[in-house]
C-alpha cells in the first residue's frame, strides 16, 4: 500500500522504497537554471566531471537572466552554452522560458523523477511525477553520475472537493494552501492531491497549485493523471507514460481537506506568502506596478483571464500604474502574439518582455522604485525580492492583477 | 569537531533570499564579495560586524523559499561555521551539508545575541553547551548519508572519491 511518492520513488530507485528510507535514485530529467548552473558547473569540475553521465536527460534554460542585464549574467549565459556544446546536453535559449515549464511543455511524463536547481520544480508535479528542487552541488552530482539521493517523503494527502465558484483561480486556491499549512507546513513531505474537484482544474491550474507547494517546503507537490493530463500531453505524445495511482490504503502523515466553496480571490500581504487575507481586507491599496507572469501567473489562460478583466473595464491603465507582462515560455508568448492577446495588452500600454522569470526575483526586468506598492503573480513577495528593499510586494491571481491595473488599487476582480 | 562561537540571532522564516538577494548575484557568485551583503534585506549592518567564527541562530524554517546554494557559501565565506536553527528547510539544509556547514537543528528559543557557544559534534552527538543559562541543548542527529558527505569534507570530495551515490 503506497502512496504516489512511494511508487515512483520505488521504481526510480529499484527498491522497496518507503516514506523515512534513504534511496538512490536515477533522475529521468535533471533541470539547470541559468542562475544555479554557473556554480554547478563549477562544482562539477572540481568534481573530477569529464563527461555528463547522461547527456539527453539534462536540460539547461536561461529563464533567470532573461536577457541578461549586466555582463556578468551574459557570461553566465557563454558558460553554460560552452558546457552544453561540449558536453551534448539539451540547451534552451533566452526567451525560451522557464526550466521547468519548457519541461512540463514537451518532455516529462507522468511518473517521471525530475530533479531541478530550482526550488519551484515541484511545479512539474502536477504532470502526476515526482518533482523536486535541488542546488548547484547535487545538480553537478546528478550531472556526473545520473543519480541522486532522496528521503522518501511522507504525503500530506490534499483532497479538493466541492464545486469552484465563478472568479476563484488556481492562484487563489493556492494561497488559501499556502495559509492553511503555513510555510514549514509540508517540509520533508511530499502534497499529493486528490477530490472530486479535479476535473474542474485545468493543468494550467494544477502546475499553478503544486508550483506553490514549496512555499509551504513541500519536497514534492503532485496530482493524480486523469482526462486532463491525457489532453495535456497531447502536445508532445511521443513522451512515455506511466501513470502512478495511490493504493488505497496508502499511508499519509496528514489528510486535509480543501472545500473550493469556500475559497474567493486572495492577497498575500508583504512579505511572506502565507499572509493570505481574502481580497477585500486589502481592497483599496494604492498599486504602481503590476506584474503578470512568472511560473505562477505566465501561462496563456492568465493573460485570457486578465485580457477579460482589463477588456470588460474599458481597457485603459489607471494613471500612474505600470503594467509588466512575462510570458513563462516562447510557446505562451507565441500562443499569445497569434491570438492578438499581447496586441491588445500592448496597445493598452503594457510592457511585454522576454519569456522567462522576469522581474518577480530582480534578477531581470522591472524593478519598482523606492516605496512602491507591486501587485504581481509571482509566488514569493520577500521583503527586496524584487530588487528594492522599501518596495511592498502582494500576491494575487491574474484575474487580479488585470483589476488594479485599471483601477491602480487592489480591487475584487468579480466586480468586473 | 569543536567550536567556541559568538551568537549572531535572527528571527523565523529567513528565507535564501535574506541570506544574500539574488539581484547580487548579477554581478559576481565570489564570497568574499557577496558576503559584504549578507543578511542585508533583515539587517544591512549585520554583514559589517560578522567576526570569523561566529555562528548565526535562528528560529523555524531556516533557508526557505528559493533552493540557490550561494546562501550557503556566502555564510561560509563570512567565515561562519555553523547555522543553529530551531528548524530548517530542506534545501537549505542539504546545500549546507554539501558545502561543509554545519545545520544544527535544535531549540533555539533560549540563545540570545552575543551568547558564547560551545559546539561539540563527534560525528554521532552534536551538542551546544551556552555557558549564560547553563543549558546543554543536543541538535538533530543527520541521517547516515549526509553525515557521510560531511566527514567528507562536502560534496565536491564525496564525488571525488565515489562519483555517485552509496548507501
Amino acid at each position: 500500500m503506497k502512496t504516489i511518492s512511494e511508487k515512483i520513488l520505488s521504481v526510480k530507485s529499484g527498491t522497496d522504497a518507503r516514506a523515512g528510507d534513504t534511496v538512490v535514485c536515477r533522475a529521468d530529467w535533471i533541470l539547470g537554471t541559468d542562475a544555479s548552473s554557473p556554480m554547478a558547473i563549477d562544482y562539477f569540475r572540481q568534481m573530477g566531471g569529464d563527461r555528463v553521465a547522461d547527456p539527453d536527460r539534462v536540460l539547461f534554460a536561461m529563464d533567470h537572466y532573461s536577457p541578461p542585464s549586466t555582463a556578468k549574467t551574459a557570461a553566465f549565459h557563454q558558460e553554460i552554452r560552452t558546457f552544453a556544446g561540449r558536453h551534448g546536453t539539451r540547451l534552451r535559449e533566452v526567451g525560451d522560458g522557464i526550466s521547468f515549464q519548457i519541461l512540463s511543455e514537451e518532455l516529462a511524463a507522468p511518473g517521471d523523477l525530475v530533479i531541478g536547481a530550482d526550488s519551484h520544480t515541484v511545479t512539474c508535479g502536477a504532470l502526476n511525477l515526482f518533482a523536486t528542487g535541488v542546488g548547484s552541488s547535487d545538480l553537478a552530482a546528478a550531472m556526473l553520475s545520473g543519480q541522486t539521493w532522496l528521503r522518501v517523503p511522507e504525503s500530506i494527502k490534499v483532497a479538493l472537493r466541492g464545486p469552484r465558484p465563478k472568479g476563484v483561480t488556481a492562484k487563489d486556491i493556492a494561497l488559501t494552501l499556502v495559509a492553511e499549512l503555513g510555510p514549514e507546513g509540508a517540509s520533508y513531505q511530499a502534497l499529493e492531491f486528490d477530490g472530486d474537484a479535479l476535473p474542474a482544474l485545468t493543468l494550467d491550474d494544477r502546475l499553478v497549485i503544486s508550483n506553490l507547494a514549496v512555499e509551504m517546503d513541500a519536497k514534492a507537490s503532485i496530482f493524480p493523471m486523469d482526462d486532463a493530463t491525457r489532453r495535456y500531453l497531447e502536445s508532445h505524445p511521443d513522451r512515455p507514460v506511466s501513470p502512478v495511482a495511490a493504493d488505497s490504503g496508502a499511508r499519509y502523515s496528514r489528510e486535509l481537506t480543501v472545500d473550493l466553496s469556500s475559497v474567493s480571490p486572495r492577497v498575500a500581504l508583504p512579505h511572506s506568502p502565507e499572509n493570505v487575507v481574502p481580497i477585500e481586507q486589502a481592497a483599496g491599496t494604492p498599486i504602481q506596478m503590476v506584474f503578470i507572469g512568472t511560473c505562477t501567473g505566465g501561462r496563456v489562460p492568465d493573460f485570457h483571464e486578465a485580457l477579460a478583466i482589463l477588456e470588460a473595464g474599458g481597457g485603459r491603465l489607471a494613471s500612474g500604474v505600470q503594467l509588466v507582462i512575462t510570458p513563462a515560455s516562447r510557446d505562451v508568448q507565441v500562443r499569445l502574439l497569434e491570438d492578438g492577446t499581447l496586441r491588445k495588452l500592448a496597445e493598452m500600454g503594457a510592457v511585454i518582455t522576454a519569456a522567462g522569470c522576469g522581474a518577480c526575483c530582480g534578477t531581470s526586468g522591472a524593478i519598482p522604485a523606492d516605496g512602491m506598492n507591486v501587485l504581481s503573480t509571482a509566488n514569493r513577495n520577500f521583503k527586496a525580492r524584487m530588487g528594492n528593499a522599501t518596495a511592498s510586494i502582494y500576491l494575487a491571481s491574474p484575474a487580479a492583477c488585470a483589476a488594479a491595473a485599471l483601477t491602480g488599487r487592489i480591487t475584487d476582480p468579480r466586480a468586473y | 569537531m569543536q567550536l567556541d562561537a559568538r551568537a549572531r540571532v535572527f528571527g523565523d522564516n529567513i528565507n535564501t533570499d535574506y541570506v544574500i538577494a539574488s539581484t547580487r548575484k548579477r554581478d559576481t557568485l565570489d564570497g568574499a564579495v557577496l558576503k559584504r551583503y549578507l543578511l542585508e534585506a533583515v539587517d544591512p549592518a549585520f554583514a559589517a560586524t560578522v567576526q570569523p567564527g561566529d555562528v548565526l541562530v535562528a528560529g523555524r524554517n531556516f533557508g526557505c523559499g528559493s533552493a540557490m546554494e550561494v546562501a550557503a557559501t556566502v555564510i561560509l565565506a563570512a567565515g561562519i561555521p555553523a547555522v543553529l536553527a530551531t528548524t530548517f528547510a530542506r534545501t537549505f539544509y542539504r546545500n549546507a551539508i554539501n558545502n561543509g556547514l554545519l545545520p544544527i537543528e535544535c531549540d533555539t528559543s533560549s540563545i540570545v545575541e552575543g551568547d558564547r557557544l560551545s559546539v561539540a559534534f563527534d560525528g554521532e552527538r552534536l551538542e551546544v553547551s551556552n555557558p549564560r543559562t547553563g543549558e546543554t541543548l543536543t541538535g538533530r542527529a543527520l541521517p547516515p548519508i549526509m553525515l557521510e558527505i560531511l566527514e567528507a569534507g562536502g560534496l565536491v570530495p564525496y564525488m571525488r572519491e565515489h562519483r555517485g551515490f552509496r548507501l
